[in-house]
């Protein structure tokens, strides 16, 4: 308790040194608190909005021919709905998706796409599946996005042909009716495609009660039947996702690791100085009866204490900014689009537990090492050579 | 006044490596001095006086020989256990003050008082009456930056005297100060041992403390000279 009230009178009364310090610290505090929940609040973001929007909270089963990355293997990737579902289908507690790849003209231009079918009254993925419904014209309802819309013109209310080819590879074609533009900011279920009622695709390719993928709101027990399935979890679906969320995160640790340098260069710096010009304190200190140890005690105490005022300071100058960044977010100049990330033009900041006690845990352990290292060579002072400067 | 024996040196010896060999400080000292002694260490530089009020004060170690200071063997002493002599008996002043930058003259003399765990209403007191007593209680709130040489070393002497140490062991206490500032700092000094009954000793070379001694122990390449008492 002693060793307390002394090591708070030191750094009181070494003043702006002290306050320096502090300062120096809780800025860098701050910026990796901040910087690291703007990274964490991102992956949050993506998982949450392929999870949602992309895959569905179950995972999905897929045909095990098919591969969204080779379009080659669309022509054959369907199959008959796997019967362990037929209840889930029939009340559309699962999102059932025929794949097929097709051409459109708009505005008179050929362009390749992939045409989806799904049960729109599926509530599994967050699309507004719900709008694809038959307008006054009685053509086929179309929804496409916000970026599908941009690139080839379309508007709602648009009417356009589809060209496809059949389950028997026979060329085949329908006018369809822009019913709905979304904005999502999943880039993977709007460029390059329109989706449609499952029972219009499944009619115009031939293709009776089959699909491509299911999307699921539960993971898959056990092993599909039949063998034309295979599950995916959202371990699987998500590994790209995750894979970037790494990448950035390592670019965000190099930035975590130089603040925290700084903050502990600050600390160490200090103590290596104070070590350096207090030695006839120290003897002072010893003569007057203090061990070494409790020296010792005294001036890692005392470099400690740096790291509570400066968390303390920082939490105080940097709750504005935190609940800024949690409530109304960081927008991102020009948008996302570019990135290639499920994100809106808005990244909120999200600060769980672990950032916030790890952090603080990691940077006073820090604190504390670096305040005590320099101390070391207090224990090889004899107070003589002490009270002489030595 | 009760005259006992508060310092016993036999044989004592202190050697120091240099190179490949020894520098022999202290030569084999043989000195007793009694409680409520004010004596002095004299001699030209290089003698041994502050090496002898280091061993005293168990700051330093001996390397041969017997220390007994109130009674204890200083030599069979661990660290702590010398840390807790001087914290409870022994006080110093130094040539150059040593006060603490950045604590208050107050806060300077309360130190020893904290070590010792005296209480907030108790500290108050004897840090005050300290002040009173070297003539300085209204510089309480001062820091030693803002003290002349003569203010700071009376905060000094407060400070070595606040808990009532048997022993007072001063290091060239007036070597950075004017002759009238030496002699007012050593007659509160006189006056603390007269009427406190602390005992003083002074590592010196100065003529001013020299003649406010009543016992001059004169030292010379490590060996006791000539012991005079006045």
């Amino acid at each position: 308790m002693i060793l307390f009230k002394l090591a708070w009178r030191n750094l009181v009364g070494a003043g702006l040194r002290t306050w320096l310090n502090v300062m120096v610290l809780a800025m860098a505090f701050i910026l990796m608190i901040w910087g690291k929940s703007v990274v964490d609040g991102m992956a949050y973001q993506l998982y949450d909005a392929m999870t949602n929007i992309e895959f569905g909270t179950g995972g999905q089963l897929w045909h095990s021919e098919y591969d969204p990355l080779d379009p080659l293997t669309i022509e054959d990737a369907h199959a008959a709905y796997p019967q362990e579902l037929t209840d889930a289908i029939a009340s559309d507690e699962v999102a059932t998706i025929l794949v097929r790849q097709g051409t459109i003209y708009p505005e008179g231009r050929m362009q390749t796409i992939m045409v989806k079918g799904i049960n729109p009254g599926q509530k599994v993925m967050d699309l507004p599946t719900y709008e694809i419904v038959v307008g006054p014209t009685g053509l086929t309802p179309a929804l496409i996005g916000r970026r599908m819309s941009e690139k080839t013109g379309l508007k709602r209310g648009d009417i356009l042909t589809v060209r496809w080819r059949d389950a028997g590879g026979t060329f085949d074609a329908r006018e369809v009716e822009i019913v709905h533009i979304m904005d999502t900011v999943v880039q993977t279920v709007d460029r390059n495609q329109i989706w449609i009622p499952i029972s219009d695709l499944q009619d115009m390719s031939d293709m009776e009660d089959q699909a491509t993928m299911i999307a699921l709101t539960e993971p898959f027990e056990g092993t599909p039947a039949s063998p034309a399935w295979v599950y995916r979890d959202l371990d699987f679906l998500l590994r790209d996702t995750k894979d970037m969320i790494t990448a950035k995160n390592a670019g965000g640790n190099i930035m975590y690791g130089i603040l925290f340098a700084i903050a502990l260069l600050a600390i160490f710096d200090t103590q290596v100085l104070s070590i350096f010009r207090r030695k006839k304190e120290m003897g002072t200190l010893m003569a007057m009866g203090l061990t070494r140890a409790k020296v010792i005690a005294l001036f890692t105490l005392e470099g400690s204490m740096n790291g509570i005022l400066a968390f303390g300071a920082g939490f105080i100058l940097g709750a504005p900014l935190f609940y800024y960044m949690a409530v109304h977010g960081y927008t991102i100049p020009g948008g996302t689009e570019d990135f290639g990330m499920a994100l809106g033009n808005t990244i909120y900041a999200k600060y769980g537990a672990g950032l916030m006690l790890g952090t603080t845990s990691l940077l006073f352990a820090t604190v504390v090492l670096v305040s005590w290292l320099p101390t070391r060579k207090i224990s090889k002072l004899t107070p003589t050579d002490a009270l002489r400067g030595k | 006044m009760e005259s006992k024996t508060l310092i016993q040196t036999r044989g004592l010896v202190k050697k120091y490596p240099v190179g490949t060999g020894f520098f022999t400080a202290l030569k084999g000292v043989d000195l007793t001095v009694q409680s409520g002694e004010f004596v002095g260490l004299v001699g030209p530089s290089g003698s041994g006086k502050t090496t002898l009020l280091n061993i005293i004060g168990a700051l330093d170690a001996p390397s041969e020989g017997l220390v007994e200071v109130m009674g204890k063997d200083l030599a069979t002493l661990t660290g702590a256990q010398a840390a807790k002599h001087r914290s409870a008996f022994l006080g110093f002043i130094f040539q150059t003050y040593n006060l603490l930058p950045v604590y208050t003259v107050f806060e300077n003399v309360e130190f020893p008082l904290l070590l010792l765990g005296k209480s907030d209403s108790e500290r108050k007191e004897m840090v005050m009456q300290a002040l009173e007593w070297v003539g300085i209680a209204d510089k309480a709130k001062s820091r030693p930056k803002m003290l002349s040489g003569g203010e700071s070393q009376r905060v000094a002497i407060a400070r070595a005297m606040v808990k009532q140490p048997k022993l007072v062991l001063a290091d060239e206490p007036t070597a950075n100060l004017d002759a009238k500032n030496s002699h007012h700092i050593l007659e509160t000094m006189v006056k603390l041992n007269k009427d406190l009954g602390t005992t003083f000793m002074f590592a010196t070379h100065d003529e001013k403390v020299i003649s406010y001694l009543r016992r001059k122990v004169t030292l010379v390449d490590g060996s006791i000279q000539s012991d005079e008492t006045s």
